[in-house]
């Protein structure tokens, strides 16, 4: 048999054997491991999708949450500068009200003082008008129950009308 | 390593050289290296080695169809010396003879047939086989398990058929690459066990014979034609960009280049595989030239290493065979969208 002539029993054999081995591989074995090849890669292929996915929508969430806390603070911000606010506001508008009703307080008190003071000097006078008029009675019962001090009393008033 | 590699070495001379011995009683020169013709040609015998005058052979059928008469089987032992075990004309069987080159011939001259299992069917049965279980059995892992992760057989093949598949059919082909796959994947498998099982001492050269190239090279031819898109046959007829009295001479050399592709694709898988023994070979036949230790340890040496060298032949030539198959059925089938701008 000669090195670059080909025997037709062996084109033969080649011929009809690897297309038989072709057939049955095809139908037994690619078909079946290239499906489950392409099954497997699509499967890989979507699982890192959706990961890909899942991990988006995690960064979607946590950004959300973070818009939220911003809020949050902002308005915790406002909400704490508001009632400061109102706390000063009230206790200016207290001290307000406490120095008015101090003012009409003490406003009251010098009045009720000065009535009182009224009230008093009147009493004061009276009694100093009492007691006057005792006095004199008083010294009038004593130094006129004798005729030499009738007659000095006398003399005097006369003496003061002459000054007069 | 290099310590067993050399006393493997030393082992092997000293085994050969018993055998220069005899080789050397039974004949000159021509003698020594006539082994290396005979292993690479296709034989009707499968001879494994001979001790002295005891050849150890495994005879195989011997098939002719004629029209007189029909289908007719023989044993290669019919036609040959029983105690020489050489074939000649002498040695006729029932009107047929098969000559000292191993050609079948017949007595009275008539036109016959032949589809013997010589030594390279048997070789490609093995390889058939082999292949054919690995896939399937590679296969039987999808089917019992699913789209998991590959075991076993499943696990050697899976990497090749992705390589096949991304590497070669995909980039080559192009977007139709998928129809083309399992048809290459096969040859990639055919190809690459046949170069390898052919590596193993006293089997056969079966993907170094030209009829085994020729058929794998006639399929890629057919599959290639068969898919020829509008686009494929324009390039060939009426090659675009070309004034139209150039193209008295470019359509005969672009039809005489549909037959050169499958032409080297044959050639060159041919020639690599038996140059690759023939080179073993030679060096294994300078023992027997020079009937010396030292070139029997240097020889045995040199033929370690080439056989490193073919286990990467057998792989590159399988990835080529395949590769250009590709290419060419990717030249078929591709969209010619740049051919006005040639």
């Amino acid at each position: 048999m000669d090195l670059i002539t080909p025997g037709t029993g062996l084109i033969f054999w080649q011929l009809f054997g690897f297309l038989g081995l072709l057939f049955i591989l095809i139908k037994f074995a690619w078909k079946p491991m290239l499906e489950a090849l392409e099954e497997r890669e699509s499967s890989i292929e979507n699982a890192l999708k959706s990961a890909e996915t899942a991990r988006n929508e995690m960064a979607n969430l946590k950004a959300e949450n973070e818009k939220l806390l911003a809020e949050a603070r902002l308005e915790r911000d406002i909400i704490l500068k508001k009632a400061q606010d109102a706390s000063v506001k009230m206790i200016e508008e207290a001290k307000e009200d406490a120095s008015k009703v101090g003012a009409q307080m003490i406003a009251n008190a010098k009045a009720v003082i000065e009535t009182e003071k009224k009230a008093a000097l009147a009493d004061v006078k009276t009694q100093v008008a009492t007691l006057s008029l005792e006095i004199t009675e008083k010294l009038l019962r004593k130094n006129l129950s004798d005729d030499k001090a009738q007659k000095e009393l006398v003399d005097g008033f006369v003496n003061e009308l002459k000054l007069n | 390593m290099t310590r067993k590699i050399l006393v493997l070495s030393l082992l092997i001379s000293a085994f050969l050289l018993g055998f220069a011995g005899n080789t050397q009683a039974a004949g000159g020169e021509e003698d020594k290296t006539s082994f290396i013709m005979h292993h690479v040609k296709d034989s009707h015998e499968w001879h494994f080695a001979t001790f002295g005058h005891t050849h150890v052979t495994l005879p195989l059928p011997v098939i002719v169809y004629s029209g007189d008469r029909g289908l007719e089987f023989f044993s290669s032992s019919d036609f040959q010396n029983h105690e020489t075990h050489l074939f000649g004309e002498e040695y006729a069987h029932e009107g047929y003879f098969i000559d000292e080159h191993d050609h079948l011939g017949r007595v009275d001259g008539a036109s016959f047939i032949e589809f013997s299992i010589t030594k390279n069917v048997v070789m490609l049965f093995i390889v058939l086989i082999f292949v054919g279980w690995f896939a399937l059995s590679a296969a039987g892992h999808y089917k019992k398990h699913g789209a998991v992760a590959p075991k076993g057989a499943a696990a050697i093949i899976e990497p090749i058929v992705i390589f096949v598949r991304d590497e070669i059919a995909q980039k080559s082909i192009g977007p139709q690459y998928k129809r083309f796959v399992p048809y290459l994947i096969t040859l990639f498998l055919f190809v690459w066990f046949g170069n390898l099982l052919g590596l193993i001492p006293g089997a056969a050269n079966m993907t170094g014979n030209i009829a085994v190239t020729m058929v794998l090279a006639v399929l890629t031819f057919i599959i290639t034609n068969v898919n020829g898109n509008k686009g494929y046959w324009k390039h060939v007829f009426m090659t675009p960009g070309v004034p139209p009295a150039m193209l008295l001479i470019i359509v005969p050399v672009e039809i005489i280049g549909l037959f050169t592709k499958p032409f080297a694709l044959m050639v060159r898988l041919f020639v690599a595989i038996t140059a690759g023994h023939i080179v073993i070979l030679g060096f294994i036949a300078l023992a027997f030239i020079f009937e010396s230790y030292t070139i029997g340890i240097a020889s045995t040496l040199m033929v370690t290493f080439i056989n490193l060298i073919e286990l990467l032949v057998a792989t590159i030539q399988a990835y080529v065979f395949t590769l250009f198959s590709a290419m060419y059925i990717g030249s078929a089938v591709a969209e010619h969208a740049h051919d006005d701008h040639h």
